[in-house]
């Protein structure tokens, strides 16, 4: 049994989200190969090679694969992975798009956004926005699967000395091209790694208040997310999104500021350790499912809590 | 042009789901159904490209029981010219409906087929990334912004660390995000209007499409509830609390 991990890479180095896939794949059991699949990525398959556990690393160098344009990912990944028995890719942006056209490609189905590995054939996987947690059995002759990085503990990055191997492959589709990108700058950690979060919601009322929680976060070192109707309303982007829809967190600390709590937030953060709700209404439902609950006025509250952390 | 927009019957996002005491599956029994929300921004795309003159026709699809008449109603009431019901069970993996949708794809020739980015009920994520595949088309998925530009469509899509543009050829496939655009509500002389307008029932059989899946579903759980928190006083005892009790800060 062999598994073949595509790896995830930003700005020349390896994204955190991989490192999680890489453990979903010792879970599986194995040899676990990686791809590193871009234009100029010699350095990510420098630093894929010393991810820990990781066999081979393959990688696919050429201006076609550029920007993970699925329509040129895609064939590439189909073609080498007909070979594995499973094909792992974290559950990001990128590998929810060029997935699942893998899967189809090689005609089987995929499993999505594994949280547990039960066997090499059988996987959990929540549905209905966490309400429920499927048992999913799989009879593909390879089996094709997205892995939700909070679920599985990250392996370590350096420890491993991997053979490094050039892939010769390049599809360019011509069907699509890359135009531009903006993208959100940020000097805090990265909201899906982050052990720390502080959220806020519509009861921030702004976006200049959310100051206060950016505040707060740069003293303990959180990242900051936003509900949806904080997102909605305009007060921050909406890569900050934390639920159903946007991101998914399981940090050591979640603290959710003027959030009532609706299930689409809560399928997002509920695996946090420990919860810490500050509403003024006491019978927000976010309550339900925090360790700690503060009913006050959030602007009192975070301001002092910011003071005594 | 001609837009196809696929929709799904899925329990309604307001519901709070419960799994059946056997572990077979959640129970949908009297439970209220309604378009999938990605599915409801997915024809509000398709009618705004209408009343801007670029699309000509829009045809709405739906995979599912003979009740899901009812979410393709809903889309003619909002604006979609006619549709389609491929009358299969309501629990198909997302590559066999992305073969379903292809069978329909190949019969109808649209220019643009627009999805939403996954059904709220399975979370899959998958369909149209896997309808783009299996015809060969460009896809643009978490689109926030659709623009047809001559035989190209620019669509931005929400990745992980902010908005990336990209220019597809057509024929293409669309998966929406939340943000592409806020769907409207069905006017009742509009409801009264969708239900002469034209609905073709067809079977699996009859598009030549094997439903078979490689995926099984063993059990399903209710997720590990969490234990009852507390209430503090104060932001003081919170953080007392916080330092020695759960020693997280």
């Amino acid at each position: 049994m062999t598994i073949l991990v595509i790896a995830e890479h930003e700005n020349g180095a390896v994204a955190p989200a991989t490192l999680n896939t890489v453990a979903a794949a010792a879970k599986i059991g194995g040899d676990i190969h990686v791809l590193v699949a871009g234009a100029g990525v010699g350095a990510v398959a420098e630093a894929a090679a010393k991810i820990a556990g990781v066999a081979k690393v393959l990688v696919a160098d050429n201006a076609a694969y550029a920007h993970q344009l699925p329509e040129n990912v895609a064939p590439l990944v189909a073609g080498l992975g007909a070979a594995y028995s499973h094909i792992l890719a974290p559950a990001t942006s990128n590998g929810k798009n060029i997935l699942p056209r893998v899967a189809a490609q090689l005609d089987v189905d995929q499993i999505s956004e594994i949280i547990a590995v039960e066997s090499a054939d059988t996987f959990k996987r929540p549905i209905y926005a966490g309400n429920a947690i499927a048992t999913v059995q799989s009879s593909a002759a390879v089996k094709v699967i997205t892995v939700r990085a909070t679920g599985f503990d990250a392996v370590a990055a350096e420890g491993g000395s991997a053979a490094v191997e050039q892939v010769a492959a390049a599809h360019d589709a011509g069907k699509s091209s890359f135009v531009g990108e903006e993208l959100a700058k940020s000097d805090r950690p990265e909201l899906t790694a982050a052990k720390i979060v502080v959220s806020g919601g519509r009861g921030m009322q702004n976006g200049d208040n959310f100051k206060h929680l950016y505040a707060l976060a740069d003293k303990l070192g959180a990242a900051v997310g936003a509900s949806r109707a904080a997102v909605d309303a305009g007060f921050v982007p909406n890569d900050m999104q934390v639920g159903q829809t946007g991101k998914i967190v399981a940090p050591q600390l979640y603290i959710a500021v003027g959030i009532s709590g609706a299930i689409q937030h809560l399928a997002g953060m509920k695996d946090s350790k420990v919860i810490v709700a500050i509403n003024k209404d006491e019978e927000a439902p976010i309550f339900q499912v925090a360790d700690y609950g503060l009913v006050a006025d959030l602007f009192e509250a975070i301001p002092e809590l910011e003071k005594l952390v | 042009m001609k837009v196809l927009v696929a929709v799904k019957r899925v329990v309604d996002y307001n519901v709070k789901v419960r799994v059946k005491a056997d572990n077979s599956g959640v129970d949908l029994a009297n439970v209220k159904m309604s378009m999938n929300p990605f599915c409801e921004i997915a024809v509000e795309e398709a009618v705004r490209l209408k009343e801007k003159g670029v699309a000509t026709e829009i045809v709405v699809v739906s995979v599912g029981p003979s009740t899901a008449q009812e979410q393709l109603r809903t889309a003619l009431a909002l604006g979609a010219d006619r549709a389609i019901l491929v009358e299969a069970a309501d629990d198909l993996s997302s590559l066999a409906v992305a073969k379903l949708l292809k069978a329909v794809v190949d019969k109808e020739q649209p220019q643009l087929v627009i999805l939403g980015k996954q059904a709220i009920d399975s979370d899959n994520n998958q369909t149209g990334q896997m309808l783009a595949a299996l015809s060969g088309y460009a896809q643009g998925t978490f689109a926030s912004k659709v623009e047809i530009a001559g035989d190209k469509v620019n669509v931005t899509r929400e990745v992980d660390g902010g908005l990336q543009t990209v220019s597809l050829a057509l024929p293409a496939i669309v998966t929406t995000d939340l943000r592409l655009n806020e769907p409207r509500y069905a006017s009742l002389p509009n409801i009264m209007k969708a239900k002469k307008k034209p609905l073709e029932t067809v079977t699996p059989e009859a598009l030549g499409v094997s439903t078979a899946s490689t995926n099984k579903t063993l059990k399903v759980e209710a997720p590990a509830a969490r234990s009852a928190g507390i209430k503090v006083k104060s932001v003081a005892e919170l953080v007392e609390k916080l330092k020695n009790e759960a020693k997280v800060i």
